[in-house]
């Protein structure tokens, strides 16, 4: 076998707490799929027909019962772990490092995208990398946010990603927040590759192929936690550091184990020396190709770790980690999906004017005199006449009573909106009511703020 | 076998004048001569049925392509003779010779020359049987049938893509092995038409699963890499290659009811279109394929899988360590006789064995300076000058346009060969026939280093009908943010043509130093001979 996907599905979505308050992320819908059945969806489009996925208890119930994911033909191998518990991404794949039988592909469960998944593969497979990632061209999103004030950025740290001439060979990579004074690179690193293109509008798609030697690797290493934040900073940088260059060396290894007690370097070493067997070496010194030129080393400047990205620059790809994300991605899902937008089993009066680019669920009734457009209404939903649902996201079991007027909303699942309610930008949270006649602006609700609307229209603003 | 040849040669031109005096009377003769003709040929046919012939029919074959030239070499009515000694032929040949005598029917002049012959030479060769003749008269068998029946020669598919049934027959083998179709790209120059053109940037790989279930992933990682050109030279390809077959043998099991000699050559099928959709196959895997694949069906049945296992992955170390390892070491002892203190040697392109002597000979403290020759647009030669730079040899760079200008400087040209074809062409990176000819234009000795695994038993004369077209975006080039051949595409009488080989004539080529020495361009069918006497 050559590759097994691993499906990270175990994230609490802390970024999106409104939504995520009752409804875990992997199972936000998305397109009116759970948010995990996209990455799957790629991954069975692509060939895959087995995936672990390291989840919840709660996550694999709803798993069960959802009848989307049983559209999903491939074998899940569900592997729990604890919710509370600050279990990274690393520690993740060192709890299966049991069940990983060759190299691995991890998958966040948030990513939604169209990549040609082969352009990934192939760097990983062609170049003998250990580590192949994809990232993108970050999009701005051009939704207003609900409860957002404004154009305000919610400063992320932004990713300092450096790469080689050809665009593929990934030689720094390093996050805003472990920089302080500046950004600094080896001099080895320049020597080696004297033009580096630094980008900072990538978003990481968080599409990982890993060699077996880093599995086995951080079976060792059980201080790094997370892949994103430690597991590939440490490998970008340990491609060019002194000890991949002579592995042959029999006494800097020695002093290597010397120096440090615990058992880390000799795992490294495992790492680095990655299987380039002698028949690997013969035909790679008789090949005439070389990835680099002008300076005197042979083919990868003899280092036998290699880190690869692929950066799309076009194409859809989204994290669905934040709102902003979350309404982007909903927006299009329908571009995504092959499935009719309208669900058959809906029952859809003739005088709604549905926009072409809204997505209705299964089991939904919309009435007379409505007006759907750009939105995304869930499953069994009930819309009741002359609504106008502009721009929202409508999740499952929603019912709107008549004369709603709603705008960019986000109305999460079994809510009541009462009887010509006017909404605009807001977040309504699971199972609220908000009362007939009432008008708000930019709001959101949750259980913890039990704010009923009063008939006189008051425009309120908040959190 | 050339020996052989020419006296039967001189037997039948007595033969034939006789037939041509006596007319119409030797219809009657000719016709019991074919009768008897027929049965001999029946019991020959039974006889070597109960031989096992190790070669396979297409090493007849392609004897018989081999022994054609040779034939040609000698009198055209020598031609007939050759064919007339079935000796005890092996079934391919009995089989040739049944249809030989119902061709014979359009060429009634022929015939009885033929019938004549037949017997005389099947009581020579029944006299003179050894070794030497058994291959060299079923060659002779085959070339004259494809002299009247040029229906008996099957063009390989590769050079056959403008004929839309070849293709058609092409997809539908691809399809019954699970490996996809590469579809050709771009506007081809009309002389090529006839060969494939794909572009890099649409892998095989795009219509493949991921992970690949179908081909072994070790394989599909190989032809990736042919593909992308990140593993490229002869040599570097065949051990690559061999490489891989490893891989595949390590993780091969045995179905059920299935004989691993049988069944482990059937999987390697597939694998072997998958390569050759990526990039076509050179002569020097071909033959690394030939023989991992008799080893692999001479292993015999009682062998456990294990112990079959070990067997072959020895046999595939031992073929490297043997033909690549060593005979690069025994090319380089033979040439470094060759090269003398205060020499300029020219070498063109990246050829790792070229390489490989001049390093030893820099090493051997021998005092030369080298110039490479580079052309685009693969500019091969930046690495060959990286590699000699590194050693320490003093090296001069130009392009291949400026070849005439730095000639007489010269004082030898050593090149590398991709093959090594039967007729003693030498097939390698477009652009090395040039440096032939102008080196032979400026007498300057051209030797050609190659080891005797790359001989390769097809004829060409010419670089048309069989090469590889490369992709044509490779010939784009962006100068001060300008490319001019971007919209290539949208010229309608426009089309970029991306050669990878040429042939170049023996003549031009003074000595080839190969592993069993320092031979001329013409003994290449003596090797091919004896070689396959060896095997």
């Amino acid at each position: 076998m050559e590759l097994q996907a691993v499906l990270m599905a175990a994230g609490g979505g802390s970024r999106m707490p409104d939504l995520t308050y009752n409804t875990p992320k992997p199972m936000l819908p998305v397109g009116n799929k759970p948010l995990m059945w996209h990455p799957l969806n790629l991954l069975e489009r692509v060939g895959f027909e087995e995936v672990i996925v390291i989840t919840t208890k709660e996550v694999q119930k709803m798993m069960s019962t959802d009848p989307k994911m049983k559209d999903v033909k491939m074998k899940l191998d569900v592997v729990c772990i604890q919710e509370d518990g600050d279990m990274g991404t690393a520690d993740a794949l060192r709890h299966i490092q049991q069940k990983i039988k060759t190299d691995v592909l991890v998958v966040s469960c948030d990513l939604i995208t169209d990549v040609a998944l082969h352009e990934v593969v192939d760097l990983f497979r062609a170049h003998n990398a250990t580590l192949a990632m994809l990232m993108s061209k970050a999009h701005d999103f051009t939704e207003t946010v609900p409860g957002q004030k404004g154009k305000k950025k919610t400063g992320e740290q932004r990713d300092f990603v450096g790469v080689d001439q050809s665009g593929k060979r990934l030689l720094f990579m390093a996050n805003e927040a472990d920089l302080e004074d500046g950004l600094s690179i080896r001099k080895s690193i320049m020597r080696k590759h004297p033009r580096m293109h630094i980008k900072t509008g990538l978003v990481d798609a968080h599409l990982y192929c890993l060699k077996k030697a880093v599995v086995d690797f951080l079976a060792d290493n059980k201080s790094i936690s997370s892949i994103r934040g430690e597991l590939l900073p440490y490998l970008v940088r340990k491609q060019f550091s002194k000890t991949t260059n002579c592995p042959k060396s029999k006494d800097d290894a020695d002093d290597q184990t010397q120096k440090t007690a615990d058992g880390s370097t000799n795992s490294t070493e495992l790492l680095i020396c990655s299987r380039d067997e002698p028949l690997l070496q013969l035909a790679q010194e008789r090949s005439c190709w070389n990835d680099h030129r002008g300076d005197m080393s042979e083919a990868y400047h003899g280092g036998k770790l290699r880190c690869y990205v692929h950066i799309m620059d076009q194409g859809l790809c989204y994290r669905v980690n934040t709102l902003a994300a979350y309404i982007e991605a909903n927006r299009l899902a329908s571009k995504l999906l092959e499935e009719p937008a309208v669900h058959p089993s809906a029952v859809i009066s003739e005088r709604c004017q549905m926009g072409p680019d809204s997505i209705i669920g299964a089991q939904c009734q919309v009435a007379d005199k409505t007006s759907i457009k750009r939105s995304t209404i869930g499953n069994s939903t009930t819309v009741k006449e002359k609504v106008k649902v502009t721009n929202s996201i409508i999740m499952h079991g929603v019912t709107i009573e008549e004369g709603c007027n709603i705008h960019g909303c986000v109305i999460c699942s079994n809510a009541v909106i009462g009887r010509g309610a006017d909404l605009k930008y807001c977040l309504v949270g699971n199972g609220q009511q908000i009362e007939a006649e009432g008008e708000a602006h930019s709001f959101h609700t949750s259980t913890f703020n039990m704010l009923s609307l009063f008939s006189p229209p008051t425009v309120t603003r908040g959190t | 076998m050339a020996e052989s040849g020419v006296t039967d040669g001189l037997c039948n031109t007595d033969d034939i004048e006789r037939s041509k005096t006596e007319g119409k009377e030797l219809t009657k003769e000719e016709k019991q001569r074919l009768r008897k003709e027929k049965k001999q040929q029946k019991k020959n046919k039974e006889k070597n049925d109960e031989k096992t012939s190790h070669e396979g029919e297409k090493k007849k074959n392609k004897k018989k392509k081999e022994e054609q030239p040779a034939g040609s070499a000698s009198q055209p009515p020598a031609q007939p003779s050759p064919k007339a000694v079935p000796a005890p032929a092996p079934p391919p040949p009995a089989a040739a010779a049944v249809p030989v005598p119902a061709s014979e029917a359009p060429a009634p002049a022929d015939k009885p020359a033929k019938s004549k012959a037949d017997l005389k030479a099947e009581r020579a060769s029944k006299g003179k049987k050894g070794d030497v003749g058994q291959p060299a008269p079923t060659g002779k068998l085959k070339a004259p049938p494809s002299e009247l029946q040029p229906v008996v020669k099957r063009l390989p598919e590769h050079v056959q893509v403008d004929n839309p049934e070849v293709v058609k027959k092409l997809a539908k083998k691809l399809e019954r092995q699970q490996i996809p179709l590469r579809s050709d790209y771009g506007y081809k120059v009309s002389l090529f038409s006839h060969l494939h053109q794909y572009s890099r940037k649409a892998p095989l790989t795009q219509q493949l699963g991921i992970p690949s279930t179908v081909i072994h992933p070790a394989i599909v990682r190989l032809g990736l890499q042919y593909s992308q050109g990140i593993v490229a030279g002869s040599n570097a390809r065949s051990v690559a290659l061999l490489h891989a077959f490893q891989q595949v043998i390590r993780d091969y099991t045995t179905p059920p009811n299935e004989e691993l000699s049988r069944d482990l050559v059937n999987k390697l099928k597939p694998y072997i279109s998958f390569l050759n959709q990526c990039r076509p196959l050179s002569a020097s895997m071909g033959n690394a394929i030939k023989y991992i694949k008799k080893e692999i069906s001479n292993i015999p049945s009682q062998c456990k899988e294990e112990e079959a296992k070990i067997k072959l992955l020895n046999c595939i170390e031992r073929y490297i360590n043997e033909k690549i390892v060593l005979a690069a070491k025994a090319i380089a002892k033979y040439s470094i006789e060759k090269i003398s203190d205060g020499d300029v040697i020219l070498v063109y392109g990246c050829s790792s064995l070229v390489n490989h002597i001049l390093c030893e000979a820099f090493e051997k403290k021998r005092k030369f300076r080298v110039i490479v020759v580079d052309s685009r647009p693969r500019l091969e030669g930046r690495e060959a000058l990286r590699r000699l730079v590194q050693k320490g040899i003093s090296c001069t760079y130009v392009l291949i346009s400026a070849v005439s200008y730095i000639l007489p400087e010269v004082s030898k040209v050593f090149l590398g060969a991709h093959a090594l074809l039967a007729n003693g062409y030498v097939m390698s990176r477009v652009g090395t026939s040039q440096i032939a000819l102008v080196a032979k234009a400026f007498n300057v000795p051209v030797l050609v280093c190659c080891e005797t695994y790359k001989f390769c038993e097809r004829v060409q004369t010419d670089s048309f009908v069989s090469n590889e077209l490369d992709d044509p975006d490779d010939l784009i080039v962006t100068r001060k943010g300008k490319t001019q051949l971007e919209h290539w595409q949208k010229v309608p009488s426009l089309g970029l043509l991306n050669l990878v080989y040429d042939v170049t004539p023996p003549d031009f080529v003074d000595l080839v130093i190969t592993d069993l020495g320092m031979i001329p361009c013409t003994s290449v069918p003596v090797v091919l001979r004896v070689k396959n006497v060896d095997q």
